[in-house]
C-alpha cells in the first residue's frame, strides 16, 4: 500500500510541471480573461483556508487543542505576519494545552 | 553575436560565465534555509498518513510546492482517483500559470526550449521572485544557481519532517501537526488584513468548509473532493463579484530594461 504513494507523487509532479511549463513553452500569450485572472488571484487564499479549517481541529488529540492553535495562529498572523512565529506559536499552544490539561 | 549578448544581459557577466551561477546560489541560500524549515511541517503531515522518509524526499523534490503537495498528501491518503487528483493539483497550483506567463516574457527571444523546460520545473513563488527581480532578460544560468541550494533543501526538509514525526515523542509530534496549518495561516492572513475582499473570501472559506464537513450530505464526501469543489465554487463567486482591477502593466511583469528591482531581490 505504501508504495502506492509513488504513483501519486509522480502524477502530482506531472500536473504541477505542466502548469509551470506550458505558459513558458506552448501557450506564451498571457491570460487576458478578467474572470479567469481574478479566479487565479483568489484561488490560493481560498484553497489554503479550506484546507486549514476545520482540518486543524482534527489534527490534535482533542478538538480544543486544534481550535486554540487556530485562534492563536490567526492572531499571530494578523499581528506579526512572520511565518516562523506563527508556526511556532501554533505548536507551542498545543504543547502547552497537552501539558496543562493532561 | 558577442556584442548582442553583452547587451541582452545588461550589467551581467557573459552568458555562460560562472558569475551568474554563483550569484544565483548566493541569492537563494536564505530561501533554501527557509524552505528546509517550512517543508519540515509538510513532512510531518506526509508522515502522518504513512509516507516514508524517502517518499517525502521525492514528493518535495519533484513537486516543489507547498499547498499542492499538501493537497496531494490528503488525496493520496484517501486513495483518490487520478482525475480528481489532477484537478485538485491544478486548482491548488493554478497560480503558477500566472507566474509562468509573467516569467515567459522575461526570457530573451532566443532563449532555448531547453532552458524554458528546465526553469519551469523550479518555478516556486520565491524563485519566481528572484527571476522577476533580476535585471534585463532572464539569465537561465542565474536561475540554475538559485535552484541548487533551494530545491534540494526543500526536499531534505520534508524528509527530515517525516523522520522527526516518526521518532519524536508523541506529545511533540502532536504539537507539530498544527505547524502546516500555522504556515497556511501565515500565508493567507496578512493579505486578508490588507484586502477586505480576500478577508471575506477567507472567512467564507472557513465557514463553508466547516459546514461542508458537518452537513450529512457533504460530510460523506472525501475531504479532498470537498476542498476541490469548495475552492472552485468560492473562488468563482468571489471572482465574479469582485473581479480584480484590470490595469495595463498591473501584471507582475515589467518590461525588460525597466525592471523596478534595481536593488536586487528581497
Amino acid at each position: 500500500m505504501k508504495n502506492n504513494y509513488y504513483i501519486y507523487i509522480v502524477a502530482m509532479a506531472l500536473v504541477t510541471y505542466l502548469i509551470r511549463v506550458l505558459p513558458l513553452t506552448l501557450l506564451r500569450k498571457p491570460i487576458t480573461n478578467r474572470f479567469f485572472r481574478s479566479f487565479l488571484y483568489y484561488v490560493p487564499y481560498v484553497t489554503l483556508a479550506v484546507m486549514t479549517f476545520p482540518a486543524i481541529l482534527f489534527s490534535t488529540s482533542r478538538l480544543l487543542y486544534g481550535g486554540m492553535a487556530f485562534a492563536v495562529g490567526i492572531v499571530l498572523a494578523w499581528t506579526s505576519g512572520n511565518l516562523f512565529v506563527v508556526e511556532l506559536g501554533c505548536c507551542l499552544v498545543v504543547l502547552l494545552m497537552n501539558a496543562v490539561l493532561h | 553575436m558577442e556584442q548582442n549578448q553583452a547587451s541582452i544581459y545588461p550589467g551581467d557577466e557573459p552568458y555562460h560565465s560562472v558569475g551568474p551561477f554563483v550569484r544565483g546560489m548566493r541569492d537563494a541560500i536564505p530561501i533554501g534555509l527557509g524552505y528546509c524549515a517550512v517543508s519540515f511541517s509538510l513532512g510531518i503531515a506526509a508522515g502522518n498518513v504513512g509516507y516514508t522518509t524517502l517518499q517525502g524526499f521525492w514528493l518535495s523534490l519533484l513537486n516543489v510546492s507547498s499547498s499542492g503537495e499538501y493537497a496531494g498528501i490528503v488525496l493520496s491518503a484517501e486513495q483518490a482517483g487520478f482525475i480528481e487528483l489532477a484537478l485538485m493539483i491544478f486548482v491548488a497550483n493554478a497560480r503558477y500559470l500566472l507566474m509562468s506567463f509573467a516569467l515567459s516574457q522575461r526570457f530573451a527571444p532566443d532563449a532555448t526550449l531547453f532552458h524554458r523546460l528546465t526553469i519551469g520545473f523550479g518555478l516556486t513563488d520565491e524563485l519566481f521572485g528572484l527571476g522577476i527581480a533580476s535585471k534585463g532578460w532572464l539569465n537561465p544560468i542565474y536561475m540554475y544557481g538559485a535552484f541548487l541550494p533551494s530545491i534540494p533543501l526543500w526536499a531534505i526538509g520534508t524528509a527530515l519532517g517525516v523522520y522527526a514525526g516518526n521518532v519524536l515523542p508523541p506529545v511533540i509530534a502532536e504539537a507539530m501537526n498544527v505547524a502546516i496549518f500555522g504556515m497556511f495561516l501565515a500565508i493567507i492572513i496578512p493579505p486578508a488584513k490588507k484586502d477586505p475582499v480576500v478577508l471575506g473570501a477567507v472567512i467564507a472559506s472557513f465557514v463553508l468548509s466547516l459546514a461542508a464537513s458537518l452537513l450529512p450530505l457533504t460530510a460523506s464526501i472525501s475531504s479532498g473532493t470537498r476542498t476541490l469543489v469548495l475552492t472552485v465554487i468560492i473562488a468563482s463567486v468571489v471572482a465574479l463579484l469582485f473581479p480584480i482591477k484590470e490595469e495595463p502593466g498591473q501584471d507582475i511583469v515589467s518590461e525588460p530594461g525597466e525592471s523596478p528591482a534595481d536593488s536586487g531581490p528581497v
